[in-house]
């Protein structure tokens, strides 16, 4: 067991030659397999459905791996073979050099409670535990000591925005919430990896946005490694670092949701991506969303930190009087200043931003964002700040809009930001 | 047609029986004197109390528990039996009641739990389980007595290998209606398996199994009354005497009884379940 969580090639989970048969004569259909019939031909001579097949990857530390594919595709089966809720029929899985397909009833228990969190579909709450309980479970059968899992547990629901809901029951809270719940007993069970099996698919889609970027926040928060099923390529554009293609048992393509969708593999994941090469006309006004409220020149630190507190971002963006983009503030770049003798933000602004005009293409901003990089700045001829594109935004305006037949003039999905209401900054 | 001998299934059956009491009595003997000790320290216990007190105190368990309306029923109902002069035999009857029950509750939940649990088992005692409901339940009766003599503890053997099939099976369906996700979710944070069933599947299955006890009480109580015709005394052998000597009127009146005990019964038990299920 390497004692070290990152470990030296910053690789997590591993997973070799992964297969599964769901019937009676697995050896039968894996043999039939490697003679090359394909899953139907395999279920018409032996009765038993080849679940996955030779599956291959690795889920790297600290990133947030999604599984995608429709119904059918394997992929619920395929997160249950990691923790082994089901019992693989060949092939290996490691998590950090330890073989979870070889360990015993004992130290599988041992693997699960240290290395696997699990949030569900249907939430899988507890129904007669309270909220507070619920997040607990993890800890509690560790045999934790009832202050310190409560403590750890709170922290979690605390996270989550569920506090003060922690002697309410399951039942009296929305889905939304719920579904909250179960990510705080996930969190407070403190495991290296998070397994989150169509997580979000039971929500409706506006509680599904905001959880989904609370979830992205979360992961760079806490530096989660997670591993994310779903069946909806929005979801998987937007929160995926990494993005595994699944269809009839098999790994169609790995990738990031920008090389899926610049580069699918085959036929397949053209068609599941279709539409895509409507980014050559989708435009950066159609993605932009509005700014946190820049503030101008004159405004001290003190201020650009409050409102960076407000909006909960690390970056700003600095207009002067006539709103044209000045520059942007890094927060680590305000706070020193806060802490000395406060200079104007004229000294403290980094002038050298990424700019775009709402009607650049989309598709140019992708070489734009460089890993970790602040929102891209939307500017009109005049050079006055007009909005934001953030990475994920772009890829989830691809993605609706090449699920909808492609209208001549890009609609934006997001309030349009003209307007004096996105221009009263520094009111 | 060709001459099939008959095969004698009821002599290999007492065969069977002969053997188990020529080789166990012992045993039985042994069983039945402590049975008859609980039995009679329990009949005592609830006698000594005087009826009034005694009604007075279920009643208030009926309001606590349910309301209002069954508190009111239980006084009622009780006087009732107390003015017939039905009182000793309602508590003998009762008594026997408790006493099966708890000894059937006993064995039942480990069985419904391994049930539940195990497959195999499983497919083994469900078509034991339909054999002892709908086997008559007379014939019980019968091997009883060489075992454990005439009286109070034959009745209870065959009151209890009549009325634990219910609570048996509304365990098992209990456990097993708990929807995969959540075992899923147990297994999944590494509960063992001791865990998963007293942290989340018995406790799920609470209102179930309690509808189960509900079962086995009613089924308890109506045998109880049967085993009247084997010496066991109570409200049945108030009933089996009545019809001995023809007497309408005596037998209507133990009947009416056994309705008002089995009615509070089983209002209580409803009424513990539905708070179970309401938490």
């Amino acid at each position: 067991m390497s004692d070290d969580p990152q470990s030296q090639d910053g690789v997590r989970i591993r997973v070799r030659k992964l297969s599964k048969v769901f019937g009676k004569h697995p050896d039968r259909a894996l043999a039939l397999r490697d003679q090359g019939l394909d899953r139907a031909a395999i279920l018409e001579r032996t009765g038993d459905t080849l679940g996955l097949s030779n599956i291959d990857f690795e889920v790297r530390s600290g990133e947030l791996l999604v599984i995608m594919g429709l119904s059918g595709s394997g992929k619920s089966t395929l997160i249950r073979c990691l923790n082994r809720l089901i019992e693989p029929s060949e092939g290996e899985i490691s998590i950090e050099g330890d073989e979870i397909t070889r360990m015993d009833a004992k130290r599988l228990r041992e693997c699960r409670r240290r290395h696997f969190s699990m949030v569900f579909q249907h939430f899988a709450l507890f129904p007669h535990r309270s909220v507070l309980a619920n997040a607990e479970y993890a800890l509690e059968i560790r045999g934790m000591p009832k202050a310190q899992r409560q403590e750890k547990a709170l922290d979690a629901l605390r996270r989550v925005g569920l506090e003060e809901w922690k002697d309410a029951y399951p039942r009296q809270l929305s889905g939304g919430m719920q579904q909250r719940v179960g990510l705080a007993r996930a969190l407070a069970s403190d495991s290296s990896v998070m397994l989150m099996d169509e997580a979000f698919s039971a929500l409706d889609p506006l509680i599904r946005r905001d959880m989904q970027q609370e979830l992205v926040g979360l992961q760079r928060e806490l530096d989660k490694t997670i591993v994310f099923i779903t069946h909806d390529l929005d979801e998987a554009l937007n929160i995926g670092d990494r993005i595994i293609l699944l269809k009839d048992g098999e790994i169609v393509q790995v990738g990031t949701p920008e090389e899926i969708l610049t580069r699918p593999a085959n036929a397949y994941v053209e068609r599941f991506v279709e539409g895509v090469d409507m980014s050559r006309v989708l435009t950066a006004q159609a993605a932009m969303r509005r700014p946190v409220a820049p503030v101008t020149l004159d405004d001290t630190p003190g201020e650009a930190l409050a409102r960076m507190d407000e909006g909960g971002v690390d970056t700003l963006y600095v207009v002067d009087d006539e709103r044209r983009l000045a520059g942007i503030l890094e927060r680590g770049a305000v706070v020193r200043a806060c802490a000395g003798e406060a200079p104007s933000l004229a000294t403290l602004i980094e002038r050298e931003v990424p700019r775009v005009l709402p009607e650049e293409p989309l598709h140019h901003l992708f070489p734009m964002f460089n890993k970790r990089s602040y929102p891209i700045a939307v500017v009109d001829g005049e050079g006055r700040l007009r909005g934001v594109v953030v990475r994920g935004a772009v890829l989830a305006q691809l993605a609706e809009v090449g699920r909808e037949a492609p209208s001549p003039e890009p609609v934006p999905s997001l309030a349009p930001l003209d307007g004096p209401s996105a221009t009263g900054v520094s009111s | 047609m060709i001459d099939v001998p008959r095969i004698p299934l009821g002599g290999w059956i007492e065969a069977g029986l002969d053997f188990l009491t020529g080789h166990y009595s012992h045993v039985t003997r042994a069983i039945s004197r402590f049975t008859r000790s609980n039995i009679s320290s329990l009949n005592d216990l609830l006698m000594a109390v005087p009826p009034w007190a005694m009604i007075v105190v279920i009643a208030l368990l009926c309001w606590r528990i349910s309301g209002y309306r069954l508190g009111v029923f239980a006084i009622l109902g009780l006087s009732l039996i107390w003015n017939l002069g039905l009182w000793q035999p309602t508590i003998q009857s009762l008594s026997l009641v408790v006493i099966a029950t708890l000894v059937a509750i006993i064995i039942a939940l480990p069985i419904g739990v391994l049930a539940a649990l195990s497959d195999g088992f499983n497919r083994v005692v469900m078509p034991i389980l339909d054999f002892m409901q709908t086997m008559p339940a007379f014939v019980y009766l019968i091997p009883a007595i060489p075992f454990f003599g005439i009286g109070a503890v034959s009745a209870i053997f065959a009151t209890v290998i009549f009325s634990m099939p219910p609570a048996i099976r509304f365990t098992a369906l209990g456990i097993r209606q708990v929807p995969t996700e959540l075992a899923e979710a147990a297994d999944a944070f590494g509960s063992t398996r001791m865990q998963k069933l007293l942290k989340l599947q018995l406790p799920l299955a609470l209102p179930t199994v309690m509808a189960g006890i509900n079962q086995t009480i009613m089924l308890a109580l109506s045998m109880v009354v049967i085993a009247a015709m084997i010496g066991a005394n109570g409200l049945g052998a108030e009933v089996w005497s009545a019809i001995q000597r023809l007497q309408p009127g005596a037998g209507f009146e133990a009947g009416i009884a056994v309705v008002i005990l089995a009615m509070l019964l089983d209002r209580i038990t409803q009424a513990m379940k539905g708070r179970e299920a309401a938490r």
